[in-house]
């Protein structure tokens, strides 16, 4: 058995379009995370760093850019960019280095600014880049959210009502959220009324780009215990699994699905959470809540099933029957999830961390979920990067 | 060009089978093959909708838009020999009323844009009459 690893600390910088330095909102987070760990900059041991594509040569290297700018102090760095699992993948790289006996003590810190208006590729023409071919093609994020979410119109039965009440639920969830960006509550209608973008997905049920920053302090039980630490959550498992071939989901930036010719095919989604719920120990049957990528409003009813929640085909009655709502059986996205946040790519897998943590310590406010014992987060995008977060009180 | 004969080219793996589009594969990725040899081969010219969507605002470069932007649609369709789904734009003029999962359609080539006096054609989806 492996030495158990406990969250000591979460903070976080609230969500934005502040047009600051990431390195700012990365550090803001790690200085909250410090002090609600109760832990000294200067005890860790270990600093994992989210990268950032966006900020040039300091967001290659974060892990030291944050170390830098809390004051060299002799730590041990790294960094690692997996796209929207990237805070978790620098989570299971400091729980690793704790449970090897390495370390007692970590910090976790993922953070970014975000471009204005919306993501292009790169420049110049390339024919070799599945990135570059589709945005030649016409086909945009949107597409593949809307692709989803028509399927299941004619697969299951969803309707745009059932869409725009997830980010009606979100909004709701989200208000009262000191870190997120948008605090405004909608009503189906309001959101009926936005703008299709790509139908049957309208302008308020697209998430945005943000800027933001998470940070978790990370310790052995052992090191939680000396502190004298009562808000320890331990960490139950965590995956960062990647598709088995032939995937057969159809996936950002890619024009084709895996060929099944010759193999089975697999979806990527529904894999990710079932190594972190074996790792902890519990079913999807135990979770008290979840923290999912509502990329598009209708993607969280994809997730609800990718997670276990309940059998595919049956998200639209979980949503209908009120289960994800804060007061439900299993509320999803209590902290208002990316609708109420917009995505900020290295730091929102430690996000959905952070509220969890908050959630299981029964510290969440006017959002809190009543007795939370088991959390889940849930996050997929490009490249085969995907990630799941089983957190327990 | 004759319309009927319209293929997608795509690569298929001379060991185990397995198809890939785009074609420009260097090794094959099907885990338990090692194989680096392919053949250039037409893929089916009809498929099954998976799902669809269209494209309401433009999109960024390098896409071409006309100007002023016309919205088109979009289909995800299945290829039943090759066991995958295959993006591109509906043909022109087809909207997302006309079409429905499950439905059947065609591959036929359409300019997409003109640019310096020079064609761009791509492939399009059009439902099968
Ligand atoms: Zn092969």
């Amino acid at each position: 058995m492996s030495r158990d690893v406990v969250i000591l600390g979460a903070g976080m910088h609230p969500w934005g379009k502040w047009g600051k330095n990431f390195v700012e909102y990365g550090v803001h987070a790690a200085r909250a995370a410090l002090k609600d760990a109760g832990v000294s900059w200067q005890d860790i041991e270990f600093v994992a760093g989210g990268a950032t594509m966006r900020n040039g040569y300091p967001g290659y290297v974060a892990g030291a850019t944050f170390s830098q700018a809390l004051g060299w102090q002799g730590n041990e760095i790294m960094t690692c960019y997996a796209a929207c699992a990237t805070g978790s993948q620098a989570l299971a790289a400091a729980r690793a280095k704790i449970q090897a006996g390495q370390c007692e003590v970590a910090l976790v810190v993922g953070a970014d600014t975000t471009p204005k208006g919306f993501l292009a590729p790169q420049k110049g023409e390339r024919p070799d880049d599945p990135d570059w071919v589709r945005f030649r093609l016409g086909i945009t994020n949107p597409t593949y959210f809307s692709l989803y979410a028509q399927r299941r119109k004619d697969l299951y039965g969803a309707t745009d009502e059932d869409f725009a009440t997830i980010k009606v639920k979100n909004a709701e969830h989200g208000f009262s959220n000191e870190f997120a960006r948008y605090r405004k509550k909608f009503t189906v209608e309001e959101v009926l009324a936005s703008p299709m973008v790509a139908s049957p997905l309208r302008l308020f049920e697209i998430c945005a780009t943000s800027d933001g920053g998470a940070a978790v302090v990370v310790a052995s039980k052992e090191y939680a215990d000396r502190l004298g630490s009562q808000r320890q959550v331990k960490i139950g498992g965590i995956s960062t699994v990647s598709p088995k071939f032939a995937s057969a989901d159809v996936e950002m930036p890619d024009i084709a699905t895996d060929s099944a010719a010759a193999s089975n095919a697999y979806s990527f989604r529904a894999s990710i959470a079932q190594k972190a719920y074996e790792e902890a120990g519990v079913g999807p049957e135990e979770v008290s809540l979840a923290e999912v990528y509502d990329l598009s409003s209708a993607m969280e009813l994809d997730w609800y099933e990718y997670i276990g929640l309940c059998p595919q085909g049956d998200a639209e009655k979980l949503l209908r029957d009120g289960d994800t709502r804060i007061g439900g059986r299993v509320p999803v996205n209590a902290s208002g999830g990316l609708a109420c946040f917009g995505e900020a790519v290295p730091a929102q897998a430690l996000a959905q961390v952070c509220e969890l943590t908050m959630q299981l310590r029964g510290e969440a406010g006017d959002r809190q979920v009543s007795d939370a014992k088991v959390g889940v987060t849930g996050n997929q995008g490009l490249f085969g990067h995907g990630s799941s977060v089983v957190l327990l009180r | 060009m004759d319309e009927a004969d319209t293929h997608l080219i795509g690569s298929r793996c001379k060991r185990c089978g397995t198809y890939f589009f785009p074609g420009n594969v260097t090794f094959c990725r099907n885990p338990s093959c090692d194989s680096d040899e392919f053949d250039a081969v037409p893929l089916s010219r009809e498929g099954t909708i998976w799902s669809y969507t269209d494209a309401q605002y433009k999109p960024p470069e390098p896409y071409v838009a006309a100007d002023p932007f016309e919205p088109y649609a979009i289909a995800a369709v299945e290829l039943a020999k090759e066991r995958m789904i295959i993006l591109g734009q509906l043909a022109k003029g087809v909207t997302v009323d006309d079409v429905t999962t499950g439905m059947q359609v065609e591959l036929q080539l359409q300019t997409l844009f003109t640019k310096d006096g020079q064609d761009y054609v791509s492939w399009v989806w059009q439902p099968k009459r």
